[in-house]
């Protein structure tokens, strides 16, 4: 089964913006996750997070003007925002580990029902590479997942239990996809917005474990972008 | 008192063999790119240091620093979290040809285990990497409902750091996000080696700003106009 229609990366992570409260403190895992911050709501100011050091930092500079000693944790050049603070790599992961953060925003090869998370190893062999995933799964008060509903090849990517390394167990609070935002709780998940061109019966084909619902499934409606 | 030595060739020249060198950075922010430039020019003008555990958050970039140490053959074993860089050949290579050792460990497990090492606190437990692959083999034990990883401590015989402002007495204040792991390292290992931007008087850091205090420290050489590691590859720089 194929979607024609699904959200693209950037819509996944303005969705996933609108959850974010105005102070909260937020770290968004490299790469895709690092859209979330460009699509904040108006009035909604979030205090971002990277783990190499430096909280409240702001866009990337202008090209010719980067200072390499002020990166993040995907080692890109970035600005300080006033009110910007840096600290060492311990204090930084006590400030995962200890609870302090208000969002963690990665993303998934796959999730499972329980909240298990797979991100950080195909399994495949080559180099193996961690970073601060196993970290951070464990230190935000609401860790979420940004992802493709499916795999390039159209298999599922949430399921009932992962097949892949597992990055952390039972972690994950809310996924949002291309296709649905789902919550995972009692072991679960949740459907709570779909996008109204897709039926419940054809999201669950395209998902790994039974869809529940409670209460209403809203539409998922996101602008143009 | 006075910890200030005049050359990065002086300041590395006591590793040995087989040692174990923490060394500072993230990425190439931080790295003390002139005291491992040192070591390596020291390597090939004598065959020494080589069979390194080095301890890093990661692999090294491109062919300058950390990489060029892997690709020159001086490391036996790497302890890091992230072997992967925009240019990460010299590591891959090694690695997949078996000529490299890796010890993969969570970058918050790995600070903390610095920082362990530095406080004389043999282990202690996390919730990270808990019920993964990276868990293997480790004690775990549940406090107040939720299960925990033991992890051990991780001291070094050596750390090379970078620093912004240095005085005779060790006392360091660093530059932005290039502060990461310095503080840890310098803590953790039996002699700590620090380059700083600048040595300046005692007595002319404010105490108030001081990050890490002089205690921690055993040596000071001032790089002035340090190189930076983004900035040697874009100019595809080579110390192999």
């Amino acid at each position: 089964m194929s979607t024609d229609i699904k959200l693209s990366n950037a819509q996944i992570a303005w969705r996933a913006a609108q959850d974010i409260q105005d102070g909260a403190y937020v770290n968004l895992g490299i790469g895709f996750p690092e859209m979330v911050a460009k699509f904040q709501p108006e009035g909604r100011q979030a205090i971002f997070h990277t783990e190499n050091g430096v909280l409240n930092f702001g866009e990337a500079p202008a090209a010719g003007t980067e200072d390499w000693d002020l990166i993040n944790a995907g080692k890109k050049a970035i600005t300080l925002r006033p009110g910007a603070a840096f600290f060492h790599h311990a204090d930084s992961f006590a400030m995962v580990r200890g609870g302090h953060l208000d969002v963690a925003i990665l993303g998934a090869y796959q999730v499972a029902q329980n909240g298990d998370l797979a991100n950080w190893s195909t399994g495949a062999g080559g180099v193996p590479a961690v970073g601060g995933a196993m970290d951070l799964v464990h230190g935000a008060k609401r860790v979420a997942v940004i992802t493709e509903h499916v795999t390039k090849k159209g298999e599922p990517k949430l399921l009932s239990a992962c097949t892949l390394p597992l990055t952390g167990v039972g972690c994950v609070t809310r996924v949002y996809t291309s296709l649905a935002v789902i919550d995972i709780e009692g072991g679960h998940f949740v459907l709570r917005e779909k996008l109204p061109s897709i039926t419940f019966d054809d999201l669950q084909a395209l998902t790994g474990a039974p869809l529940h619902t409670d209460g209403d499934v809203a539409d998922l409606i996101v602008p143009e972008l | 008192m006075d910890k200030t030595i005049s050359t990065p060739a002086e300041a590395v020249a006591a590793i040995p063999d087989g040692a174990s060198v923490m060394i500072g950075g993230f990425g190439g922010s931080g790295a003390p790119l002139e005291l491992i430039k040192a070591l390596i020019d020291r390597f090939k003008a004598t065959g020494s240091p080589k069979n390194l555990t080095v301890i890093n958050n990661n692999t090294g970039n491109g062919k300058v620093g950390l990489a060029a140490m892997i690709e020159l053959g001086m490391v036996a074993k790497m302890i890091c979290s992230f072997p992967r860089s925009a240019d990460p050949r010299a590591f891959t290579e090694a690695y997949l040809a078996g000529k490299i050792e890796l010890e993969l460990v969570p970058q918050g497990t790995l600070a903390e285990r610095i920082r362990a090492g530095g406080a004389g606190i043999p282990a202690f437990f996390t919730p990270t990497s808990y019920g993964t692959d990276l868990a293997n083999g480790k004690p775990t034990a549940e406090f107040d409902g939720r299960m925990y990883v033991q992890e051990r401590w991780l001291k070094a015989d050596f750390a090379l750091v970078k620093a912004e402002l240095g005085d005779a007495l060790g006392n360091l204040t660093y530059r932005k996000a290039a502060r990461n792991f310095g503080p840890v390292m310098c803590t953790a290992a039996a002699r700590t080696i620090v380059q700083v931007s600048k040595i300046v008087e005692c007595g002319s850091i404010d105490p108030e700003v001081v990050v890490t205090p002089g205690i921690f420290v055993n040596g000071v050489v001032e790089v002035a106009n340090p190189a930076q590691e983004e900035a040697l590859n874009r100019a595809e720089e080579s110390w192999v």
